[in-house]
């Protein structure tokens, strides 16, 4: 069955074009970039320096800001606990949106343990942090704030501008995990006014394990691992050469594409948002209706349990993914790791109730036919569930008997 | 088709569940939610003599919970109302074929709806 892959999300396939640029990489120009005296290492060298460049340019920032590292969560961790630990002398108070992604969220025991203490920034029901929120909890001796730029499960694009204005005035420092926003969407560091952000390669046509972290000049941060001189000393251990070469090139396929991928994401994502809704009832969109990822659809459908509705996709042939606890760690040793989506909790949405969520995340390779037949086909995966939910049944006799 | 971590009858009973409906003149029905993942379970029994003659089920909820429910009812038709109190989540998963650990909450649901079902089979009988 050829498969209908709207789970950009989650991964997106590697661009052949940028597999291309990586291949010498990987047999002949296996050299370490530090042997910068012999010719082994010169080239790959030199390959690193030209990826570092690109990658820069995506969101305007200058090579010397931005920093290798091997995935999202771990720029996500080198960002939070490097700059707690820098900026310690002025505060021990740290705030992370109501939605941030485990990689920042889950730093918390470890950030407490070591004497910091952690406060929440609350967000409304399209998903956006509330800026007054913000205010009141950016209090004396706050160091720094975690503000995602667009969050992957609901698809809103936060107003990061509004609140680097907010936190500057104060001198608290603003990190930005940018992974599901970077190579999507236009992101500039200078206009934004953040401090540091997270780029990850895999979620724009790169490879995976590799991320990179945006520090601006200036802002003080200590390594979290310690090692060699790579990276500026940020990030030691050599470099995963391949990797940083495909993240360069995709990153400048990005900007060079990314009017054109945004105007096809766009025209496909309407006509799956109307179509769904049109075609659906007691069907609830989630996230900022306008300010939210191009591409990016996520809802949830009363008496339907996400999981089910997202194997029998499968079945179909679609992927998507679903914020339902039972399909949220499936592979946890016992059922204390099942718990509905603390972002979809977060904007509101009942526990009981976010068993139905699904996310459906197109790509730049998505095509017109593929929205069209996952149309024809979500409908009818819906009624069938429905028809096996005793809490369906239900609802129709008190439907019934209210008339 | 094994899909992840679910066997090959898990996947067979969630894309073909045996006996989903409902019973119009069921002497014995059990509802059971499991609060830590919403999933609602429905279970119908047709009770003659002792012996359960006919079983359906409704259920919102994961695979794994559609599938042990559709697995539940095949286990218990033709069973006495003594046999069917017997009835382990154990053995609902074993007959499955296993299930994740993370899932094994599911088959605890389908025994605890076969015990409902039964108790107010008896409350019926009784009054």
């Amino acid at each position: 069955m050829k498969r209908i892959y709207f789970d950009h999300a989650a991964t997106t396939p590697l661009d052949p074009r940028v597999l291309e640029t990586m291949m010498p990489y990987l047999t002949e120009q296996f050299g370490n970039p530090s042997s910068i005296l012999i010719e082994e290492g010169g080239i790959p060298h030199r390959a690193v320096g030209e990826a570092r460049a690109h990658v820069a340019a995506l969101i305007g920032a200058s090579p010397d800001e931005i920093v290798f590292t091997a995935s999202a969560t771990e720029s996500n961790n080198l960002a939070v606990k490097g700059l707690a630990l820098a900026n310690r002398q002025k505060g021990n108070r740290i705030l992370f949106s109501d939605i941030e992604h485990y990689s920042i969220t889950n730093q918390a025991d470890f950030l407490t343990g070591m004497g910091f203490e952690i406060d929440y920034i609350r967000v409304d029901t399209n998903g956006l942090i509330n800026l007054d929120d913000l205010r009141k909890k950016a209090s004396e001796g706050t160091i720094l704030a975690c503000i995602m730029y667009a969050n992957l499960e609901i698809g809103t694009i936060q107003p990061l501008k509004e609140a680097a204005l907010i936190l500057k005035e104060r001198g608290i420092i603003l990190h930005s995990d940018g992974a599901g926003a970077c190579g999507t969407i236009p992101v500039y560091v200078n206009d934004l006014g953040i401090d540091t952000m997270t780029l990850s390669s895999h979620q724009f046509y790169g490879p995976k394990g590799i991320a990179a972290l945006y520090i601006r000049k200036g802002v003080r941060l200590k390594p979290i691992i310690q090692g060699g001189y790579q990276e500026m000393g940020y990030r030691p251990g050599t470099e995963n050469v391949p990797a940083i070469v495909g993240f360069g090139e995709t990153s400048r396929l990005a900007m060079e594409e990314m009017g054109t991928r945004l105007e096809h994401l766009k025209t496909l994502s309407g006509r799956l948002w109307t179509g769904i809704d049109a075609s659906i009832d007691f069907l609830h969109f989630t996230g900022h209706p306008t300010q939210r990822l191009p591409g990016h659809v996520s809802f949830w459908i009363e008496f339907v349990e996400g999981e089910s509705l997202l194997m029998w996709l499968n079945l179909n042939g679609i992927a998507s993914s679903s914020g339902s606890a039972c399909a949220s760690n499936l592979m946890a040793i016992d059922e204390t790791g099942l718990k509905a989506s603390h972002v979809l909790t977060a904007i509101g949405v009942p526990p009981e109730i976010c068993h139905g969520s699904i996310a459906f995340s197109l790509g730049k390779n998505s095509t017109m036919e593929e929205v069209e037949l996952v149309l024809s086909i979500l409908p009818g995966i819906v009624t069938k569930l429905r028809e096996m939910s005793p809490l369906y049944s239900k609802f129709k006799e008190t439907q019934k008997g209210g008339m | 088709m094994p899909q992840g971590p679910y066997s090959d009858k898990v996947m067979d009973h969630f894309m073909n569940p045996r006996n989903m409906g409902e019973i119009e003149d069921a002497n014995a029905v059990g509802e059971v939610g499991n609060p830590a993942c919403g999933d609602v379970m429905r279970l119908y029994m047709k009770i003659e003599n002792g012996v359960i003659v006919d079983a359906k089920f409704k259920t919102f909820g994961c695979g794994a919970a559609i599938a042990s429910s559709s697995m539940t009812t095949e286990l218990i038709k033709g069973k006495t109302v003594d046999e069917a109190l017997k009835l382990s989540n154990e053995a609902v998963a074993e007959a499955l074929g296993g299930l994740p650990p993370a899932k094994q909450h599911c088959s605890v649901l389908a025994e605890d709806a076969v015990k409902a079902a039964l108790e107010d089979y008896k409350k019926k009988q009784g009054a």
